[in-house]
């Protein structure tokens, strides 16, 4: 009995078809987590802005990314843009446009809680060098906030993989549809189906996730050194 | 004059983004569903389908759609002399995908309720389900008097449930929450019967030495049927056609046989859940 259900891992194209969920899994989470931390760390520092317009303006896109469920707003760009603005994207696209929206407002708020984690002496030694804002920015608050930033940047790009599992229900069969697919395929030939194909699927996460944790560590420990 | 500069561009951004938005609605026709000769002149039909609700709609070992939904659809694209893509839909997402004109026809198991008839086009049903009731061998429940004073299991929720309780107080309902625990109860004996719908206990009685539908069909049957976005009528009477055309060579009962008989086994009816040409009775 236990054999036959590993078997159903190897039948027809199921190895392959599943490689090719986490592939789609993958393109979208890499394509936002790019996004995001790129835009994240503009939109971090635009909430740290004098002007309170921009403060404001941030605040309000970030409470609203927030208080969204994931899944409206993927209904909102999947469905909604193509009915009200006529955008007629394909789930992929409506995805990584989600998830980077997503992304970048989290992003900003942990890029905003490491810059402010830096002693405020930092930023008025470099006013006091006559150093230009952009210039304490670069020289002095982003590279000590980068450490700081690290372990909680890792904690959402894993997340961010994790939730792509809702993309189903925009008609993107990723890596755990493709595993229920097969499953229920195979209901009758191998009832035990269910065990092998989520290990497999536990198995493919654990592979993309943990070596992206252990770079993570391996780049905080260098940079521990270093400073 | 920092400060200016900063509001300026932060009004300069968002107007940006709303005349983006607004230019994007006038010419905004993604929405609209297609005709039946707009589909053939792009080529491709579009068609909504479960993937992992077999026998209905599946992907199979060598990923390809099968199912008892698919063999219809394919049978359509094929007499309009286009090519078939599937999209893969969730129960919950049936309707959005016909609204925005993502998908032509859904042809997911689609049970014609009146709530969804409000949003949706149903064309002629293909199918059909009702009540069915399981039983152990030894003791056969084969008729609904049969079952007063016995011990009914049933899942919270279903049409089952509400059946029970209006047209028969005199049963015992044992009910739990989810189909998993319900059918295992029945195996474990705190039960008579089990009372569902009858594709999904014909399904599981094959699966399960020992146990046998003695009811196929029971109260209120409800039928399935390809469903379009609300007002396109020209693909309505399309497959109103072919659904018709179809009856004449008994294209449903042939689907049966390909589809639904190797998991419902030789001994259910096929007249408890085809609907060939349309006709409930």
């Amino acid at each position: 009995m236990q054999d036959m259900g590993i078997k159903i891992l190897f039948e027809g194209d199921h190895l392959i078809r599943l490689l090719e969920g986490m592939g789609v899994t993958l393109r979208i989470s890499l394509v936002s987590a790019g996004g995001s931390v790129i835009l994240g760390m503009i939109f971090g520092m635009l909430m740290m802005a004098d002007h309170a317009v921009i403060r404001w303006v941030s605040r309000i896109y970030l409470e609203f990314v927030r208080i969204m469920p994931q899944l409206v707003l993927l209904f909102l760009a999947y469905f909604g843009a193509a009915k009200h603005l006529g955008w007629d994207l394909s789930g992929e696209q409506a995805a990584a446009a989600v998830f980077t929206f997503w992304g970048t407002a989290e992003m900003g708020d942990l890029v905003r809680g490491a810059l402010q984690s830096i002693p405020r002496h930092q930023r008025q030694s470099g006013e006091a060098l006559g150093l230009t804002k952009l210039q304490i920015y670069r020289f002095i608050l982003v590279p000590q906030a980068l450490k700081r930033l690290i372990p909680q940047a890792v904690n959402l790009i894993t997340r961010m993989i994790k939730t792509t599992s809702l993309v189903v229900l925009i008609g993107v069969a990723e890596v755990v549809k493709t595993g229920q697919q097969i499953i229920e395929s195979a209901r009758l030939t191998a009832p035990d189906a269910a065990l092998w194909v989520y290990g497999a699927v536990f198995l493919l996460y654990f592979a993309v996730c943990w070596p992206i944790s252990a770079a993570a560590g391996l780049l905080e420990k260098h940079w521990g050194e270093e400073v | 004059m920092r400060k200016i500069r900063w509001t300026l561009a932060v009004i300069a951004v968002l107007a940006v983004i709303f005349t983006a938005c607004g230019k994007k609605e006038k010419n905004g026709t993604q929405g609209k569903a297609r005709t039946p000769d707009e589909i053939k002149e792009n080529g491709e039909i579009v068609i909504g389908v479960f993937s992992d609700k077999k026998p209905f709609g599946y992907v199979d070992e060598n990923a390809t759609y099968q199912g008892y939904d698919v063999y219809f659809g394919n049978r359509m694209a094929e007499d309009l002399g286009v090519k078939v893509k599937y999209i893969p839909v969730e129960a919950a997402s049936r309707v959005e995908y016909l609204r925005t004109g993502k998908a032509d026809v859904i042809l997911a198991n689609f049970t014609a309720t009146e709530e969804r008839k409000e949003q949706v086009d149903f064309a002629l049903p293909y199918m059909k389900v009702s009540l069915g009731v399981v039983s152990p061998e030894k003791s056969l429940i084969t008729r609904e008097s049969q079952l007063k004073g016995k011990t009914l299991i049933v899942s919270k929720g279903t049409t089952a449930e509400t059946y029970f309780m209006k047209h028969h107080p005199e049963v015992n309902l044992l009910k739990f929450d989810q189909y998993s625990e319900a059918f295992q109860a029945l195996k474990d004996g705190r039960g008579d019967a089990l009372a569902t719908d009858n594709t999904e206990v014909l399904a599981w009685a094959v699966e399960n030495d020992g146990f046998k539908v003695g009811i196929e069909s029971m109260g209120n049957t409800d039928v399935i049927a390809p469903a379009v976005q609300k007002g396109n009528d020209e693909l309505l009477s399309w497959i109103n056609e072919e659904i018709k055309t179809l009856g004449k060579e008994n294209f449903f009962h042939e689907n049966y046989e390909k589809t639904l008989k190797p998991v419902y086994g030789s001994s259910a009816d096929p007249e408890n859940l085809v609907i060939e040409g349309g006709n409930v009775q």
